[in-house]
């Protein structure tokens, strides 16, 4: 099986790394960057526990080839700290198993960076992405309902969307 | 997260119940910080160099001969250090039946069958040389449905029965049929009791196997040291019965097996089956000396593991004019597919409970596990509970329709209660059974009941259904659990125990046992989230909602000794009785002492206490602990009489639904349960336990179910194609809880890992079946199975 | 993980794209054209698609372009559909392919998945072409005999059809269908994520109805005879509805998985009275 060296951009370092071209993003960040946060759920696209942000969007790395992502920039759930998705997950006894963790915190991060006053069908529309089988979701929704909250609250007030400029 | 949270006080009292400052709380988890940094190492995380992987070949057909196998060319491979297949390993293996060959031999009997193992440098090699295999199979006629396979048995998919190696406690398969076990329920005399009812119901209900879906695949690594030591790294729910399992299967002496449980990705029964552990074995024994990885893909957990099992079921129950159940005559045709494996059990759990918590004096019940030529099934959350809730619930729901009577109140009427005797004649006590009459008050109130009408608003009704729920565990007679509490030089302590960590928080709810018995913070409690069968007390199996129960008693007598252990030693430094010393606060005082100096951390009586002379007294405080279930019997083989399990958690739920009648698409506004807990040991876990089964329950009924081929093997295994609650679906959940102790328990509490979802698709059902006015007796309740009924019933648009 | 080995390149345009195949075929390597991917790895992943090599066509600048030309739009092949369904211009360019693409798979996986690439598809439903096909879109083929530009109706015939070598750089749709009043629906097995049952994309022109579906065959499809008999206005919507339904040979219709032969017939009525009703045919 021919390898091939390649440069991955992930949580602000440059890994050089050797790679199948037919190595998804997801093995690679596994197997040969010790990067285990993103998990192997189906492997398929539809689970969306291996979700990882590449370019500020979240990206399912088990449909991305490893390759697909030289020049770009990556994240792992290793690479996000004491972010307030993280915390709001913690309070709000977002996780079980905490499997499919990491896939929506990461999720749930991207759609965070694009916006934090969005609506409920937005937040469902980016969610629907990722599956949970031990909690009812309810948990998470009052995760990223806290995470939003406190996202709002820690913005300067000018920069606030609907504050009244004074 | 506590608003939908409510607690009755009723039973505060009886439960002579006193301030508790750990126990009661939402204290956080104890695996909070590993999880929400992708920190939290599970089975797969693990992985290096050296290691080899294994890639697994599965039959095509359902049912079929090998006539062939040609391995040359896989073996011959880039990489390829060992080809197994089913000659290698002549051993039975499977538990409580050893039917099934490692690897198939001879003959494949589901779509999905191990039939053999690639073991190569890496996955991609090993996945590829599994085409490289060449095998020759002769197709065979199959048989798909369970009550077919009753009556016809043919084919006779194991002709051979007679010899398989079983436990006959837990198994009972009659040779010459396709029956792989029979238990029998045999209580009153239900025949010469139908004169007697004014009016009897029947109804048959039928759903098809499914998938657990907990997000992280079986996965296992193996390693078989020179001495012939084997280690295993499982993601299983059960790692302390592996070692007799490997006995069983390859001769190995258990001693020799040391198995290592991580962080586990869900469960919910799917890992309760040692399956893949001893492929990864077989595969392990060919390359000596080295770690094997074996990792199911999604579709190989849907295809080749055992799932959810499937039901045709019968039910006959008559009841008197004034609404007095009087008889009932169930019979259950399991599809436990090819294979016995758990699927028996779940059969005799749902067998010993078919009634549901009603009072019947008169019941004759028949649970048959059937083989068929569908993947094997096992323990699945609720465990042959949400299966025989939904066929009793569905009779008992046309029964108050003929009554005219409201079904709320029926089941109210019928409730049992202390005094009362299970269908197994098992009587019930204050402690073992729940307050069902509390858990249908305080539902009538949740969800604003009033009868069944539906409200009709144009093309939608609005619609309520509800069930009533118990479950106890079919735990084995001697079901144990083990707990060592360790005192640090710090003053911190940290707990082991063998229970494993798939989501439900048991570690964080041990650790709160421990917290409130030293009367410290539970930030000063460390537990082993980790399990290794080598230095952990034995737990039986993290399943059956079983782990608070056993291990917590464990820990409660561990943590007791160790205190013990402590005052010992504390008696001596401040000369007094030890029964006088206090343990609090991270400290070790004598009750009368006003003087703070006589505080001891009791971090320094960790290992004795040492004086400033240096001169040490007492000795190394451990404290250990253990408990047995005791008084559970073995059913009789005729009658079924027994006492299958120690307690029953009941509970009360309900759902109402919005429901289209042009496009019979419907949608849960909200779900409700009412539970009683014996106790709220931690609010919030309590509560994600109980909304998550609700959530897991209603998806179940609503979409999920594996769809087989012509010939049984399953068209739907990835998620793609086989839908599940995503975010968004889950309607509002309100959950309260009653708390009538169980004596037995710790701090009385009763299980609860399984009972929001036992009643939700007998809930769902009613709620349907009272919207469009037609019998919806089967799962999945899709748009397309109510389009279906109403253009059977003849009257379609 | 994919058991097989292949070459991955990246086209930074049209002519290396093309050079590129060239090569891989003179060198008898079988070859993809490589957009968003997605489909590309999860076949492969189960043997059920093999190639030598892939030559991944998202750099190509033609490929990412969204501008609209003389009142007609041209859509790159390798925008995401998330590109797609965020674009600002969408919501008045093209808001039926901006919805009908919205429903395809989930938000995080059509951050992946391409126009061309669900155009180009081996699964079954390929939703984006269902705007195309009632729009009379225009298809920009690059291959190794130059560019062409194709009417959607000759170049896809239930699955594109494109010669060794081609690939769709671009795909032009003109003011008067893209703006025209229009009607999109998915109906599911269950819940909001998943393959269609039915789904249909429809536009009214000049009081007349084009309809095309995915899901009730092994293909998606317009159908004028279909069409026809959808818009004899004379007619009750109950027959119409009837006899375009019977244009369908009945062993054409899926019946798998997703929904029996009988219930999907079913569904289509009801998404085809929707259909006529929402855009003022009934």
């Amino acid at each position: 099986m021919t390898k091939h060296e390649v440069t991955l951009h992930i949580n602000g370092e440059d890994r050089t790394l050797v790679i199948r071209h037919a190595d998804t993003l997801l093995d690679v960040l596994r197997l040969q960057c010790g990067l285990t946060g993103a998990k192997p759920g189906c492997e398929n696209g539809d689970c969306g526990a291996c979700t990882v942000i590449v370019n500020q969007l979240p990206y399912k790395s088990c449909i991305m080839l490893a390759i697909e992502a030289t020049g770009h920039t990556i994240m792992t759930i290793e690479g996000l700290k004491h972010s307030p998705i993280q915390r709001a997950f913690a309070k709000c006894y977002a996780f079980q198993c905490g499997y499919c963790t990491p896939g929506f915190i990461m999720n749930a991060h991207a759609m965070l960076l694009h916006d934090t006053s969005i609506d409920e069908p937005t937040i469902q529309e980016w969610l629907e992405s990722n599956i949970c089988r031990c909690t009812s979701y309810e948990e998470i929704a009052s995760a990223i309902r806290m995470a939003m909250s406190t996202m709002n609250a820690n913005l300067p007030d000018n920069s606030k969307p609907n504050s009244p400029s004074t | 997260m506590t608003e939908n949270c409510s607690f009755a006080t009723d039973h505060m009292e009886a439960c002579g119940h006193r301030a508790t400052h750990v126990i009661g709380h939402s204290v956080g988890r104890k695996d909070t910080q590993d999880k929400v940094t992708g920190h939290a190492k599970y089975t797969d995380d693990f992985s290096d160099n050296t290691m080899l992987h294994a890639a697994l070949l599965t039959s095509p057909h359902a049912h079929a001969r090998i006539l062939s196998q040609d391995t040359a060319r896989a073996f011959a491979a880039e990489g390829v250090r060992a080809v197994i297949t089913g000659k290698d390993y002549p051993n039975k293996t499977g538990s409580p039946l050893a039917d099934r060959h490692v690897l198939a031999i001879d003959r494949v009997r589901y779509a999905g069958e191990p039939v053999a193992i690639v073991v190569a440098d890496s996955l991609a090699q090993a996945e590829a040389a599994t085409k490289l295999i060449d095998i020759q199979y002769q197709p065979l006629p199959t048989i798909q449905s369970p009550k077919l396979s009753y009556y016809s048995n043919t084919p006779l998919l194991h002709p051979n029965l007679n010899p398989y190696v079983g436990d006959s406690a837990e198994v009972n398969p009659i040779p010459g049929t396709n029956i792989a076990t029979h238990v029998p329920i045999r209580k009153g005399n239900p025949q010469a009791m139908w004169a007697v009812c004014d009016e009897i119901v029947e109804c048959e209900v039928s759903f098809p196997q499914a998938h657990h879906a907990a997000m992280e695949t079986h996965v296992v690594i193996a390693e078989v040291a020179p001495n012939g030591d084997i280690d295993i790294t499982t993601s299983s729910q059960s790692p302390y019965s592996i070692p007799s399992l490997m006995q069983a299967t390859f001769g190995i002496h258990p001693a020799k097996v040391r198995v290592h449980t991580p962080y586990v990705g869900g469960g919910f029964g799917g890992k309760s089956s040692p399956y893949i552990e001893p492929l990864a074995v077989a595969a392990a024994l060919k390359v000596s000396g080295r770690k094997v990885k074996l990792r199911c893909t999604r579709e190989q957990v849907m295809t080749c593991l055992p799932g959810h099992i499937g039901l045709e079921a019968k039910v006959r129950l008559g009841a008197t004019r004034d609404g007095q159940f009087v008889a009932a005559h169930i019979t259950y045709w399991f599809d436990g597919g090819a294979y016995a494996d758990r699927g028996v059990i779940v059969t005799r759990a749902a067998t010993q409970d078919c009634t549901g918590p009603y009072r019947i004096h008169h019941v004759h019940c028949d649970g048959f596990c059937m083989y068929t030529n569908h993947p094997p099934t096992t323990a699945y959350r609720g465990f042959g509970h949400p299966e025989q809730t939904l066929v009793i619930e569905r009779a008992i729901e046309k029964l108050a329709d003929k009554l005219s009577i409201n079904p709320l109140e029926l089941r109210r009427l019928n409730a049992i209660g202390p005094g009362d005797t299970t269908p197994t004649q098992a009587r019930l006590t204050r402690s073992s059974i729940g307050d069902v009459q509390g858990c249908l008050v305080r539902l009538k109130q949740m969800l604003d009941w009033n009868g069944t009408a539906t409200v009709k608003e144009g093309k939608t009704v609005i619609a309520k259904g509800i069930a009533c729920v118990w479950k106890t565990s079919s735990t084995p007679q001697d079901a144990s659990s083990g707990a060592i509490v360790r005192v640090n030089d710090d003053s911190t302590i940290t707990v082991l125990s063998g229970v494993v960590e798939i989501g439900q928080g048991t570690k964080t709810v041990l650790a709160q046992m421990v917290a409130e018995l030293f009367r410290i913070d539970i930030r000063h409690v460390n537990v082993v989230l980790e399990v290794d069968t080598k230095t952990h007390p034995e737990h039986w199996k993290t399943v059956a909602s079983r782990s608070t129960l056993l291990a917590g008693n464990a820990v409660v007598r561990a943590a007791q000794d160790a205190i013990r252990q402590l005052k010992k030693t504390a008696s001596f430094v401040l000369q007094c009785e030890a029964d006088d010393i206090h343990i609090a606060g991270g400290y070790a005082y004598c009750a009368d002492a006003h003087d703070t100096r006589a505080k001891i951390p009791i971090g320094a009586l960790a290992k004795g206490f040492t004086f400033q002379d240096g001169h040490t007294v007492g000795e190394m405080a451990i404290g250990h602990g253990s408990y047995t279930i005791e008084h559970v019997t073995k059913l009789d083989p005729t009658t079924g009489k027994g006492v299958p399990g120690p307690e029953w958690t009941v509970a009360a739920q309900g759902v109402e639904i919005e429901y289209q009648k042009d496009t019979y698409s419907y949608r849960v506004r909200r779900a409700v349960s009412v539970v009683d807990c014996g106790k709220v040991l931690h609010p919030d876990l309590a509560l994600g336990q109980i909304k998550g089964g609700m959530n897991m329950g209603l998806s179940l009924a609503s979409r999920e179910g594996y769809v087989y081929d012509d010939s049984g093997a399953v068209t739907n295994p990835q998620f793609r194609v086989y839908p599940i609650h995503r975010y968004g679906d889950h309607p509002t959940y309100d959950v309260a809880f009653l708390e009538t102790p169980d004596l037995e328990a710790p701090w009385g509490l009763r299980g609860i890992g399984e009972h929001g979802l036992i009643g939700m698709p007998a809930a769902l059902a009613n709620a349907l079946s009272n919207a469009t006015g037609m019998e919806v007796n089967q799962m999945p309740m899709t748009p397309e199975l109510l389009w279906r009924l109403q253009t059977n019933k003849g009257d379609g648009p | 993980m994919i058991p097989i080995d292949f070459q991955y390149v990246a086209a930074q345009s049209v002519a290396e794209a093309i050079r590129q195949y060239h090569q891989f075929s003179t060198s008898d390597m079988s070859t993809r054209y490589y957009s968003g991917g997605t489909e590309i790895i999860t076949l492969a992943r189960l043997h059920q698609l093999t190639m030598d090599a892939v030559i991944d066509i998202k750099p190509i600048p033609a490929a990412q372009v969204c501008s609209i030309v003389e009142e007609k739009l041209f859509l790159g092949a390798a925008l995401t559909l998330s590109q797609i369904t965020s674009h600002p211009m969408m919501s008045r360019a093209f808001p039926l392919l901006q919805v009908a693409v919205n429903e395809i798979a989930d938000r995080t996986a059509r951050n992946k998945i391409t126009l061309g690439g669900n155009l180009c598809g081996d699964i079954i439903y390929r939703e984006a072409v269902l705007p195309l096909l009632v729009c009379d879109s225009m298809v920009r083929i690059a291959g190794p005999n130059g560019a062409k530009e194709e009417s959607i109706h000759r170049i896809f015939r239930r699955t594109m059809q494109l010669k060794p070598g081609e690939f769709i750089v671009q795909i032009a749709t003109d003011k008067i269908y893209r703006c025209a009043p229009f009607f999109h629906v998915k109906r599911r097995k269950m819940g909001k994520v998943g393959y269609p049952i039915v789904s249909a994309a429809a536009i009214r022109l000049q009081d007349n109805i084009h309809i095309a579906l995915s899901g009730v065959c092994s293909f998606p499809f317009r159908s004028r005879t279909m069409e026809d008999w959808l818009n004899q206005k004379h007619l009750p919507v109950h027959q119409r509805i009837e006899e375009a339904i019977q244009i369908i040979p009945p062993e054409l219709i899926l019946n798998d998985y997703e929904a029996s032969r009988e219930y999907r017939r079913f569904v289509l009525r009801t998404v085809l009275e929707e259909t006529l009703h929402q855009l003022g045919s009934a």
